[in-house]
């Protein structure tokens, strides 16, 4: 069974270049260039209408480009059809053949591949007990739950060993709990078998647990492609600050002052020292409400705020502070805090986690 | 009280619909002697000697062969026709559509006895005059708009995803619609089929006006048994409706998903 288990040993590269795809005027993918390194978990992260599913529906061939090119490899496949792209899908629907057995359906795609009757065998086998579905390969779909019928799309997807695997959203159909099961599941599924993986999501609790690398996406084109720390740490505009972290990020205008050699940022009597010159009148300076404290850490500015509304949430509390007359910052603080709204404090931000943003492009800026 | 109008109505509509169905039957089956007798509404005993007659002795038999080889030869073509059709009204977005739609029923807002003269003028220039191709091709044409627009209702039943997955796994385009799609709306296209069939059983104008001696059984009794006796009249009437009675049975389940209107 050795050789059973290397699904990814034709696992490959895929490289967009430039890719277009409109529907009439709209332009779902506006120019996407990206290269998914073989065996990698990529996962298209973005809200609903950002052209994410559109993008990988173009890899999987379902959808023809409007322009660009598509590589699996060093081949070209902009215009080969899907079946012959040697890719695997798990729709968000599952999509699970009703009319056959689960058996019939995981065989299915090898069928079609005319492998031998023996090696069908044992390749269902196989991955019918990677996925702990062995006991179901004799029952029609409409006998599953929907947890096991996501089982029998995944074992389905990755028995004919595809070049790259396409999730388009598999755990949004799931109730809460086996949500958080499959994306442990799913990822060390991809571990074993190691098979090029593009998972598409709007929710970045998956994005960030579950992939390699992100692929952040807003209307029809990728912002930022970076492991899930980069683009926490790191994030390249507002866009990816506000869409990445939980609760989202603090997001406050402020003024460019300076006296002498040394520049600030001002306004609600915060005052951000600069390193350089940031060359402009404004900036917009997020801070994660993680990264707000009630004791001053190292490098730290204060602020003096009173307390708008306190989310328990149990394992931890959510401050909304007010900081000005209709300014609310959110800060994160352990759970045994006890406040009473309209308190007066004094919280602590880490200077030297903060993010700096052009207020009129978005872009960041490093100082 | 309120279960109790509620029974009545259902009682009543159930004697509306069956009360003629009983009539009709019973007549059909009542001996000839017991028929004119004016002291018996239901008869001393029943017996098939009319609905033999018909159709062994005055040509029935063969008329119904007839009719079923028309409906057969309708359901072929509107079929050839109709499948991808509704295929495509269902599955992609193309100007006009709508139009289409509605364009489709209009060829049964045009009575056939309007174009009935000009229609066999047409069928005797062609050839097609008194054949049951003839006959088939114009029923076929009466129910097309009908296919196209349930087995669009019954394509719009069967997720895309089916036939994408299918076609990411291994199947051409065509191939997804027949492996994948087809199988799965089989059922509903059956009972569609059995439709289109009653509509053919049932049509008789364009029979009779497009065939002379291969008539297809509502035409050929419009011909010959109205000139017979009562019984006879009943007896017709229940050799026609006893077939469209088992079909409709045999769909009724699909009959919904067929119009693609939902009843929770």
């Amino acid at each position: 069974m050795g050789n059973l288990s290397q699904v990814g040993d034709l696992m490959a590269k895929v490289i967009l270049n430039e890719v277009r795809k409109h529907f009439g005027n709209v332009k779902a993918l506006d120019g996407i260039n990206l290269t998914i390194e073989e065996g990698l978990f990529v996962v298209l992260l973005g809200p609903s209408g950002c052209g994410k599913t559109t993008l990988m529906r173009c890899i999987s061939g379902l959808e023809k480009l409007t322009d660009g090119k598509i590589l699996f490899d060093d081949a070209d496949v902009s215009n080969t059809a899907p079946k012959d792209r040697n890719v695997a899908m798990v729709f968000q629907s599952y999509a699970v053949w009703p009319h056959m057995k689960v058996r019939d359906n995981i065989a299915y795609p090898l069928k079609l591949k005319k492998v031998p009757k023996k090696e069908i065998e044992e390749r269902v086998k196989w991955v019918a007990e990677l996925l702990h579905i062995s006991e179901l390969l004799d029952r029609f779909p409409s006998q599953l739950s929907g947890g096991q019928r996501q089982r029998v799309a995944v074992a389905r997807a990755i028995v004919h060993r595809p070049k790259v695997l396409l999730m388009d959203e598999p755990l949004s159909n799931l109730d809460a709990l086996l949500r958080v099961r499959m994306r442990s599941e799913l990822r060390k599924l991809h571990d074993q078998v190691k098979v090029t993986t593009v998972y598409v999501t709007h929710d970045q609790t998956e994005a960030m647990t579950m992939g390699d690398k992100i692929a952040v996406m807003n209307a029809g084109r990728i912002i930022q492609y970076g492991t899930p720390e980069e683009i926490y740490r790191r994030p390249k505009t507002i866009f990816v600050a506000g869409f990445v972290g939980s609760p989202q990020m603090n997001f406050l205008p402020m003024k460019v002052t300076s006296s002498g050699n040394q520049f600030f940022a001002e306004n609600f009597g915060l005052r951000i020292p600069l390193r350089t010159d940031p060359r402009k009148d404004r900036l917009t300076v997020g801070i994660r409400p993680e990264h707000i404290f009630l004791e001053q850490p190292g490098n730290s500015v204060s602020i003096g705020a009173t307390v708008y509304f306190a989310e328990k949430l149990m394992s931890e509390t959510v401050l909304h502070l007010m900081i000005d007359g209709d300014t609310t910052i959110v800060v994160k603080v352990p759970y045994d805090l006890s406040v009473e709204e309209n308190d007066k404090m004094q919280v602590y931000v880490d200077l030297n986690r903060i993010h700096f943003f052009d207020p009129a492009t978005g872009e960041r800026i490093e100082l | 009280m309120k279960k109790f109008f509620y029974i009545l109505a259902c009682v009543a509509i159930c004697l509306w619909f069956l009360g003629p169905l009983f009539f009709t039957f019973l007549a059909s089956m009542t001996p000839s002697s017991d028929f004119y007798s004016m002291d018996k509404i239901f008869p001393s005993k029943l017996t098939f000697e009319h609905i033999y007659k018909l159709l062994v002795n005055l040509g029935g038999w063969r008329a119904m062969l007839v009719s079923v080889q028309v409906a057969l030869i309708a359901i072929a073509i509107s079929f050839a026709f109709g499948i991808p059709a509704g295929y495509a009204i269902t599955r992609y977005i193309f100007r006009g559509k709508n139009m289409i739609k509605l364009v489709m029923l209009f060829t049964r807002s045009v009575p056939l006895v309007v174009i009935a003269v000009s229609l066999v003028t047409m069928y005797l220039r062609l050839n097609l005059a008194d054949t049951m191709f003839g006959v088939a091709l114009a029923h076929a044409a009466m129910v097309l708009p009908f296919v196209v627009l349930i087995t669009s209702s019954i394509f719009s039943g069967v997720f895309v995803e089916y036939e994408e997955a299918g076609m990411i796994f291994g199947l051409s385009r065509f191939g997804a619609f027949l492996r994948i799609t087809m199988p799965l709306a089989l059922p509903g296209l059956a009972a569609s089929a059995i439709f289109a069939f009653i509509m053919s059983w049932n049509e008789v104008f364009a029979a009779s006006v497009l065939a002379i001696t291969n008539r297809t059984l509502p035409a050929h009794i419009l011909s010959t048994a109205m000139a017979s006796p009562d019984y006879f009249k009943f007896a017709a009437g229940t050799i026609m409706a006893v077939p469209a009675l088992i079909f409709i049975f045999i769909i009724r389940k699909y009959l919904i998903s067929m119009w693609g209107i939902s009843l929770k």
